[in-house]
């Protein structure tokens, strides 16, 4: 299958620090990709080159063939390229309903209108509850952010990407906060997430790791240093050492 | 269980049949108030209309900064070039018709509003407020300087507004102008009801609360901000229009630094966000100046810096915020 996504040869550099080392990589639709790495990887940099909140030095990133560099943080996503936050970003005195409501509207085009509101407009309702039932999010529809629990805050992240249409999503750190009784609805949103998708997650939590992804891709140092099934990446030296060679380092520098 | 249905039935109050009729309750009572003012204070219309048109300037920076979060300092610039262009228009360009001057204020403080958000929205946070008083002083400073056609600082005049409709002369009482004005709040006010629940209007309380969650979105958040800003300055340019038509001159305190802040002022007094809250600081300010100044003309700068310390340390939500939050607890117990 064609691939939705492809990262060419990225590079950034902070002064003499190299970030991102000529990281490629490609994701086709349906794909489950997770990307994990040790702390200082340089997974937030790839990340915000990715969306367009940091400009490459050199590289291209493409979604469904199409060229990005260049375009803005909203032009990416309007394109389909689509991200949650580690940390949840809600409206906090909104209610789920209307921020579903909002992304539908934006991803129409009609969240401009001076007039009328979204409870009058039958398809859109229609829409924003399907997604709130496949979420498990109907109960708490109408009630402020503020007033509801940080895993249906993360589910509600989820649906909010998802309402949007995405062909790409990128999922940073999708269950992080959340408590551990609250997973498997974490899991079962992963889960049924459309097969059509393709799916980039960046992630610390190896067992959640182990449960979504087919594809693991390790990041150490800004680079890539390993790409393949998760079932090998645990027995891959080079991962061992990036992972366990920090502490070694640690320990000798003391 | 029984607790969290009905906590989802008081969080549905948003559904648009409890809005609407919330909505009506709304209009009812302004026309109400309109009415009490006019048969309390009929030898003092001047000072009601006066209050109106900075009503619409107060509810012209809720736009901007309740809404959507954007801090300003200079907001009278898009009223004063409302007034301006009304008055302008009449005294240099023979348009006298009451309506369409209105009209060519609208258009004036759209202008303003495209001008100054243009400005304004290019910082944030402190910046954003200190470009804000610059482009108010700007614009002070040019309507002086351009006293051809301004007057400088003696002022506009020559303003002589035709008969409302070709029918009601604008008299000595000021029935007329506190009509006019009445209606064309009672009007904006219904629009900006709408307009905060439409789809950008959601959009811009979205900005407020997280733009990067919006841009997230793929939304342009400064793009909505524009815009907002241009329909504030035409909010502002009603009042400003009224003003000028009701006091047939138009002067550069209409410009000035003193008035946005007083307006601002009048906001946070009333409560910001909601257009109620906009309407009630405006009404209790202006009222409260004119009361206090009266009976203390000594100290009543005073009485006013008191209670305004009073206000925002024992009721930060405003007099109206803070009144619906009472109505709320009382209603919860």
């Amino acid at each position: 299958m064609t691939a939705v996504f492809e990262v060419e040869q990225l590079t950034r550099s902070f002064g003499g620090l190299r970030v991102t080392q000529s990281v490629s990589l490609a994701l086709s639709p349906g794909d489950r990709v997770a990307l994990i790495g040790p702390n200082g990887a340089g997974k937030t940099t790839f990340v915000n080159l990715v969306t367009g909140h940091l400009k490459p030095d050199s590289g291209t990133v493409r979604v469904a063939g199409e060229q990005l560099n260049g375009m803005n943080p909203m032009r990416r996503v309007q394109r389909g390229l689509v991200r949650s936050f580690q940390v949840t970003r809600l409206f906090p005195e909104m209610t789920p309903r209307e921020h579903l409501a909002l992304a539908v509207l934006q991803r129409q085009g009609h969240v401009g209108r001076l007039f009328g509101t979204f409870w009058s407009m039958p398809d859109l309702l229609a829409e924003t509850e399907e997604l709130m039932a496949t979420l498990g999010l109907d109960c708490v529809a109408d009630r402020k952010i503020s007033e509801i629990a940080y895993g249906q805050q993360r589910l509600l992240e989820i649906a909010l990407a998802l309402a949007l249409k995405p062909k790409v999503l990128l999922l940073d750190e999708p269950a992080a906060g959340v408590p551990q009784s609250e997973t498997p609805r974490i899991d079962a949103a992963l889960a049924g997430l459309p097969p059509d998708l393709a799916v980039l997650m960046i992630e610390h939590d190896m067992d959640l790791v182990f449960r979504f992804a087919r594809r693991v891709v390790v990041l150490a140092a800004g680079a890539i240093i390993f790409d393949g099934s998760p079932a090998d990446v645990t027995r891959d030296p080079r991962v061992r050492e990036a992972y366990l060679g920090s502490y070694g380092d640690d320990r000798g520098g003391a | 269980m029984a607790m969290s249905e009905s906590a989802t039935a008081a969080r549905t109050r948003a559904r648009p049949r409890f809005a609407a009729r919330a909505d009506w309750i709304g209009i009812a009572a302004i026309l109400a108030a309109a009415a009490i003012g006019y048969f309390l204070f009929p030898n003092n219309l001047a000072l009601l209309t006066r209050i109106v048109s900075v009503a619409m300037l107060v509810l012209s920076i809720d736009l901007v900064t309740g809404f959507c979060g954007v801090a300003t300092l200079g907001h009278a610039a898009l009223f004063g070039a409302g007034a301006y262009a009304a008055g302008i228009g009449a005294a240099h360009f023979g348009v006298s018709d009451p309506i369409a001057m209105i009209a060519v204020g609208i258009a004036g403080g759209a202008v303003a509003g495209l001008v100054s958000g243009f400005v304004v929205l290019r910082g944030h946070g402190l910046a954003q407020l200190v470009l804000s008083i610059a482009v108010v002083h700007l614009f002070h400073e040019a309507a002086n300087k351009a006293s051809t056609w301004t007057g400088g600082s003696d002022g506009l005049t020559g303003i002589s507004p035709g008969p409302l409709l070709g029918l009601f002369e604008f008299d000595l009482w000021g029935r007329t102008g506190y009509t006019l004005g009445v209606v064309l709040l009672v009007v904006v006010f219904i629009l900006l009801q709408r307009l905060s629940r439409s789809p950008f209007g959601m959009l811009c309380r979205g900005i407020r609360q997280d733009p990067v969650r919006v841009a997230a979105m793929g939304a342009s958040v400064n793009g909505a901000l524009l815009r907002m800003y241009v329909i504030s300055g035409a909010v502002a340019g009603v009042g400003g229009g009224l003003n000028a038509i009701a006091t047939q001159v138009v002067g550069l305190d209409s410009l000035s630094f003193t008035l946005s802040a007083e307006a601002l002022v009048m906001l946070v007094l009333g409560g910001t966000g909601s257009l109620y809250g906009a309407l009630v600081g405006a009404v209790a300010f202006m009222l409260f100046e004119d009361f206090v100044s009266a009976a203390n003309p000594f100290h009543w700068l005073i009485i006013m810096g008191a209670l305004l310390i009073v206000v925002v340390l024992f009721a930060p939500r405003g007099i109206f915020g803070t009144a619906v939050r009472m109505v709320e607890a009382w209603r919860r117990r």
